[in-house]
């Protein structure tokens, strides 16, 4: 069976983001206002051949935790659809 | 003493570390190619600057499932020296062979400009023979610099002397300002427990032919060798 995987990282919460932050300040000169925090992350899509959903998820995330993540700065979420 | 200079897919600071191993230091050097399982009996392994994989994902998180990292962690893991420069540093983080990593500086800009940085201590061989007061002028460039750790790591290396150098101004104050891309406690560069992995985001290559008018960085080198020399 084939999946789809669409996978979120983020930086902890702890760590300054410099990029949502120049985003955030620069909101009102778009003229939008009330925005008190962006933060950015990375969103990765994977298509991938596995047995069940159950093996789906466990490839996914030995994936974060082999490559696509650094958990000394980043935290993850997957979502996995059948295709 | 015999170097292995390892090449990346995207290294660019081979050629100056090449060099400078060779003909400033008189050492014997041989390159070695990703792909390469051979370390050729080198006594120090160097995992040079650059761009490996074009920093896709992070920096070094590519580079570290390079065939040779196979043999550089056992390496390491036996006591056998690993340099990292800049994004050699930024591997041996993502290969865990170093404490922390390096994330984005907080510019969110590339830096490009020589640095003064300071000795932390003298207990490690890249250290060692430096004095404590000797400020040093050494070039930064990177875009990813910025050293990071939580609070219980920083407190682990800093009790342990594990902070090799940290950034400074001219005076060698380690001062905020003096602080180029935000990491934390101006760290600049860290060793492992054993004190057998260096790494570090300054250039000592870059400063190390008199031609260039600075010649700073070739204490760093001298002081591994003494190191080296002293434990033949």
């Amino acid at each position: 069976m084939k999946f789809r995987v669409d996978v979120n990282i983020m930086p902890h919460k702890a760590l300054l983001d410099p990029q949502g932050k120049a985003v955030c300040h620069n909101m009102p000169n778009v003229g939008i206002t009330g925005v008190s925090e962006v933060r950015i992350g990375k969103h990765i899509q994977m298509i991938l051949e596995a047995t069940d959903e159950e093996d789906a998820r466990q490839k996914a995330d030995e994936s974060c935790r082999k490559i696509l993540v650094n958990p000394i700065t980043e935290s993850y979420e997957f979502s996995i659809y059948p295709i | 003493m015999k170097f292995g200079v390892v090449v990346f897919p995207g290294s660019n600071c081979d050629e100056d570390m090449v060099y400078v191993l060779k003909n400033i230091l008189g050492q014997q050097v041989v390159k070695l190619w990703h792909k390469d399982h051979n370390l050729q009996g080198v006594d120090m392994i160097v995992l040079p600057g650059g761009f490996s994989y074009g920093d896709y994902l992070r920096s070094g998180a590519i580079a570290k499932f390079s065939p040779i990292m196979n043999e550089v962690t056992e390496f390491a893991k036996k006591g056998g020296y690993v340099l990292g420069v800049c994004n050699g540093f930024q591997i041996l983080c993502e290969a865990q062979l170093l404490p922390g990593t390096l994330i984005h500086n907080t510019s969110h800009r590339f830096i490009c400009k020589n640095q003064f940085i300071v000795a932390d201590n003298n207990v490690s061989p890249i250290n060692a023979s430096i004095p404590l007061d000797r400020v040093l002028n050494i070039p930064i460039a990177h875009g990813e610099g910025c050293y990071y750790a939580d609070v219980e790591t920083i407190k682990e290396i800093e009790d342990n002397a594990q902070v090799l150098f940290r950034y400074c101004n001219p005076e060698g104050h380690i001062t905020e300002d003096a602080n180029p891309n935000g990491s934390v406690n101006n760290i600049a560069g860290v060793t492992n427990i054993h004190r057998n992995v260096f790494g570090m985001m300054p250039h000592p290559e870059r400063a190390a032919d008199e031609e260039l008018g600075n010649t700073d960085g070739r204490l760093i080198f001298e002081s591994l060798l003494n190191h080296m020399m002293a434990n033949v």
